[in-house]
């Protein structure tokens, strides 16, 4: 940009070149960090989870408590399970994600989360009430735990095994309480 | 009688204004008050779209609830602040912390002028220390590129 | 059958690219004219071959091949044919195709001219081109084939992998495929409801017209920097062309904006959505550099500014097609996730060390041939526009990025919107206006405070003038009043050194005034055409501050016969209907309002209305308008609570002088002709030496 016409005819400045290919090469990083980012999937199978904590809706607690930490979980198959009252593939599942539950609850080796995504709490209720639902259930405060695990929409469904290792991944809804037992009963039995 | 206008007075005086809160607490917020506040927030879940615009059946329920939050007398900062706490800072239409919003740009463009002057400054030597060594080394394509402009700004003289 | 060979047709071209490069670089290595020459021939074969390929992508979507993907993805049988045929450009594979097209039309039409003064810097721009060309057909034929087609096995089940995903691709799938029974290709899925609106047919051509004759230039300062050949022989080259690709964008930007104003619903027409950015970006830096190499050309300065100016450019149109694909930004505009990300990526490092590296590699070969004498002189001026420019970039630049590195480093996603750029642009903007304002009455060379006062009383007299009436009957709006002050100012300049220059000729040459003016815009095209251009952006300039400033709205749910009032307005709810359209696949909601001024005077009815379209699921809001030049009454239809004759919701926008906005955009198309005409030959005028002092302003 600036022209030394005089004796400093020896092109640019060393330092004029050094910051700007260092400004250059440190947005070429963000961007290119940025772009891995986008193209990454959700968490997959064999990731270890890191313990996060869920606040819970009222009558909806756990142990009575209104809040379930990932960690308090361990030793149990977690089913952690993505919804939102807006969102229709989400009421396909439903009934069948509660049925599944009533199932497995007895055994007290599963335990069914549910994380209500980008919702308001007057409509999640509603949506609760009406399939009947019963397991513990709370709203994605700030969107961070599904940030964690990166969904790319609702509904999905994550299966954590005792060790609090991510062992399946679900996308979009389950066609049948079959499908759900066909992937809890090799991990409780492990 | 005078006493009994007195306290007649003041009762009516003090309904009205239990009255008036009353009816200020009842009173359903516009759709424009509501829009107030959406206009200043992003759908959580479109994409970029602004939450007083977007059309989604999601998005009617925020409205409502905001709707509803102004209704209990919530504030505008409170109603923001809740957004905020539920869905994320970036429901926001500007990044919570004005510093780094404002200030990189700013600090950039500074320098950029800063460093224009200093250019300006640079430049303004005195015309023939340059011209002279100037010529000696780039003598016959400037003659060539003198001709041409020559003939360029006769023509456009016209 | 017809798919694979318009695929067949976009490998050979590809090819055909890829030898052109290596031809025109293994050509000048030789200092083989007859390579350089097959090169050439090369590049211009590229053209009858991409148009083939775009006629059977065409043919292909008229004619419901919805088994070839992306005619599925874009077309319906209830759209019309010449949707059908825009829609082309409605997916990211076709856009891609579209893109190269263009490409390969520019690159030849450029190959095409007289090459003897310049045979130095053909294989040059010939491998410049032909890279850029070979990287949009490899994204093409590798990644995003608009001629890939779903598998159907002879029952016509379609043929799915193991996770229930379609396959698609030239070459027959392997074994492990599961053929399930389909009915979804008997109809496409439909063109995004939004691009089904005529403006919205010719806004992306006219944006992609720009991006890519931006390349022609820097294939040109390319070539210069690699020949060594730094005078400005280049960019008088593409001086035309650099026009050109200016007034393209420009109209894109100005045709995107006003679809947005007429089909979105938003009340506004340009939302500082990072998309619309990505293409407002290099426009900044095209508007930059069209001013900036008229100071190379009259003055042989900013030789290195110039440069650095095309290369920015080229890099942020790459970059702004690579943001709209790459998935990295939130937007309503972005194509679906696409793995040509991280490619595009690459391709954008590698132009980028490439021209940087070059123009560092050349730096000493630039000589400024004159000084900067004074603060106020013309060039100086023409530098402080320069860097209000790129400020106003760094703001941009900074808006699309801050919310990927505050998601990179924190974890934390942020949304910058509209005001932030309001209010980091708005100062930045209004500088400018200011220059438009002065520099064409600053002097090249000396000027002072004195000399510039001394041109520019005058006008500053009458806009102080027009300023005041404002105050008084308008608005006391301190924003508004400067910015009417410094349009006002503009305006007035550009008027009078037309008048001036006119006057001039009409008392030299004894011709009547309109003679005059005419005569003095065919003489000296660019510099008058230029001041029609800022005169228009001056009327634009009205536009958007009036909708900034001064836009109201408001929004009440009313039954038949009921009234909402905005500022002055009144709406009265006549009527409200709501059909099917059944071959087109929409449904209709129509409402009839009828609007009144301010003493009661009918002024219309207006028509908001709501379709939905059934194929995509998806509503539209189209506005009734009632237009002025003073203001718009904008209604739309809302649906927060059902429609129907009890209860319907409206909202109203008020949009105070926004019409100047698009008189301007007339105003200045005109003007852009105008700068780009071809100068005829001089005319042989005697025309005595006093007058012709005379005739020259201190601008001059």
């Amino acid at each position: 940009m600036t022209e030394e016409l005089t004796s400093q005819r020896r092109g640019v400045p060393i330092w004029v070149q050094v910051t700007v290919w260092v400004f250059l090469v440190a947005l070429l990083v963000i961007v290119a960090m940025g772009l891995q980012r986008a193209q990454q999937g959700t968490v997959q199978p064999g990731e270890k989870i890191e313990n996060f904590t869920l606040n819970l809706f009222s009558g909806y607690e756990y142990s009575n408590k209104t809040q379930v930490a990932m960690q308090e979980l361990r030793g149990k198959v977690v089913v952690i399970n993505f919804w939102a009252s807006w969102c229709k593939p989400c009421e396909q599942e439903a009934s069948e994600m509660q049925q599944a539950w009533s199932l497995y609850q007895p055994t007290g080796k599963v335990v069914f989360v549910g994380a209500d995504y980008v919702d308001t709490e007057p409509e999640a209720r509603v949506y609760l009430k009406k399939f009947g639902i019963t397991y513990s259930n709370g709203p994605d405060l700030a969107t961070k735990i599904s940030q964690y695990f990166r969904i790319k929409g609702v509904p999905e469904t994550y299966f954590i095994d005792q060790n609090g290792v991510l062992k399946y991944v679900q996308v979009g809804p389950f066609a049948s309480v079959q499908e759900i037992q066909n992937i809890l009963d090799p991990l409780i039995n492990q | 009688m005078k006493k009994i206008l007195a306290i007649t007075l003041l009762i009516i005086i003090l309904a009205g204004a239990f009255a008036s809160i009353v009816f200020a607490q009842t009173k359903i917020p516009t759709d424009d008050d509501v829009n107030r506040i959406a206009k200043q927030l992003y759908c959580p879940v479109c994409e970029s779209t602004p939450l007083d615009v977007c059309p989604t059946e999601a998005c009617r329920q925020w409205r409502e609830m905001i709707r509803t939050m102004l209704t209990n007398g919530k504030s505008e900062a409170e109603i923001k602040q809740y957004f905020v706490t539920q869905y994320g800072v970036r429901v926001l239409n500007v990044p919570p912390n004005p510093w780094a919003t404002y200030f990189v740009p700013g600090v950039v463009i500074l320098i950029g002028a800063a460093l224009l002057f200093r250019g300006f400054q640079l430049w303004k030597k005195p015309l023939a220390t340059v011209s002279a060594s100037d010529k000696q080394e780039a003598q016959p394509v400037q003659q060539d590129e003198y001709l041409a402009k020559m003939e360029e700004e006769l023509r456009k003289r016209k | 059958m017809i798919a694979d060979f318009g695929f067949g047709v976009l490998v050979v071209t590809f090819l055909v690219t890829l030898y052109s490069v290596f031809a025109a670089i293994y050509g000048e290595h030789k200092k083989s004219g007859a390579l350089i020459e097959s090169a050439r021939r090369a590049m211009l074969l590229t053209w009858p071959l991409l148009t083939l390929a775009a006629g059977i992508l065409i043919y292909l979507l008229i004619t419901n091949h919805f088994e070839v993907k992306f005619v599925y993805e874009v077309t319906s049988k209830s759209m019309p044919t010449y949707l059908k045929v825009t829609a082309w450009w409605g997916g990211q594979a076709g856009s891609l195709l579209f893109w190269s097209w263009l490409m390969s039309a520019f690159a030849s039409l450029v190959t095409l001219r007289k090459w003897d003064r310049d045979r130095e810097f053909l294989p040059w721009v010939i491998v410049v081109a032909c890279i850029t060309l070979a990287f949009f057909l490899s994204m093409t034929t590798f990644f995003e084939n608009p001629f890939a087609k779903f598998w159907l096995d002879s029952a016509g089940n379609i043929l799915v992998d193991a996770q229930g995903n379609a396959i698609t691709g030239t070459f027959p799938p392997n074994a492990n495929v599961i053929p399930v029974a389909q009915n979804f290709l008997s109809d496409g899925r439909g063109l995004n409801p939004l691009l089904r609106h005529p403006g919205m047919i010719i806004h992306p051509p006219m944006l992609y017209l720009g991006f890519v004759s931006f390349v022609i230039p820097y294939a040109f300062a390319m070539a210069a920097l690699i020949t060594g050949r730094t005078d400005d022989r280049w960019i008088r080259i593409t001086r035309r062309w650099t026009l050109w690709a200016w007034l393209f964008l420009s109209c894109g930007l100005v045709l995107g904006s006003r679809w947005a104003y007429d089909v979105l619903g938003w009340g506004g027409f340009w939302g500082w959505d990072a998309v619309e950015i990505a293409a407002f970006m290099p426009w900044l830096t095209g508007t930059a550099f069209l001013h900036s190499v008229m100071i190379q050309e009259k003055r042989g300065m900013l030789k290195h500014w110039n440069m650095l100016l095309i290369i920015l450019t080229y890099d942020l149109v790459i970059i702004g097609t690579f943001l709209t694909r790459s998935g990295i930004l939130s937007s309503v505009h972005a194509f679906a996730q696409s793995p040509i990300g991280p490619y595009f990526f690459v391709f954008i490092v590698f132009t980028l060390i490439a021209s940087l590296g070059l123009i560092l590699y050349r730096w000493d070969k630039f000589r400024s041939e004159t000084q900067m004498t004074s603060l106020l002189s013309r060039e100086a001026l023409f530098l402080l526009n320069n860097l209000l420019f790129i400020s106003i970039l760094i703001v941009c630049f900074w808006g699309v990025f801050y919310p990927l590195i505050s998601e990179v480093f924190t974890g934390q996603k942020v949304t910058v919107g509209p005001p932030f750029y309001q209010r980091a642009t708005g100062p930045l903007f209004a500088a400018l206006i200011f220059l438009m304002g002065v520099a064409p009455l600053s002097a090249w060379g000396h000027s002072t405070l004195k000399t510039l006062g001394k041109a520019i009383w005058k006008p500053a007299i009458g806009a102080v003038i027009i300023t005041i009436t404002l105050f008084i009957t308008y608005t006391h709006n301190p924003y508004a009043i400067l910015g009417f002050f410094l349009i006002s100012m503009v305006i007035l300049v550009t008027l009078y050194e037309y008048w001036r220059g006119a006057f001039a000729r009409q008392k030299a040459q004894g011709e009547n005034v309109f003679v005059a003016f005419w005569n003095l815009t065919k003489r000296n095209r660019r510099r008058y055409g230029g001041y029609i251009i800022h005169l228009s952006i001056s009327l634009m300039a009205i536009g958007i501050l009036g909708i900034n400033l001064f836009q109201v709205e408001t929004q009440g749910t009313i039954g038949i016969n009921d009234t909402l009032k905005l500022s002055g307005y009144t709406l009265k709810y006549k009527d409200v209907a709501s059909w099917d359209n059944t071959p087109a696949g929409v449904n209709y909601t129509r409402a009839t309002v009828s609007i009144y001024g301010k003493d009661g005077t009918y002024l219309g009815d207006l028509h908001p209305r709501k379709d939905y379209y059934y194929d995509a699921q998806q509503p539209m809001t189209i506005p009734g308008q009632l237009a002025s030049l003073k203001d718009e009454v904008y209604v739309i239809l809302i649906d927060w609570q059902p429609i129907n004759q009890a209860s319907t919701t409206f909202k109203i926008f008020v949009n105070p002088l926004i019409n100047w906005m698009w008189i301007g955009s007339f105003l200045f198309l005109f003007g852009i002709i105008i700068a780009a005409w071809p100068d005829q030959d001089p005319e042989r005028v005697v025309v005595p030496a006093q007058n012709q002092l005379r005739q020259t302003s201190a601008a001059d």
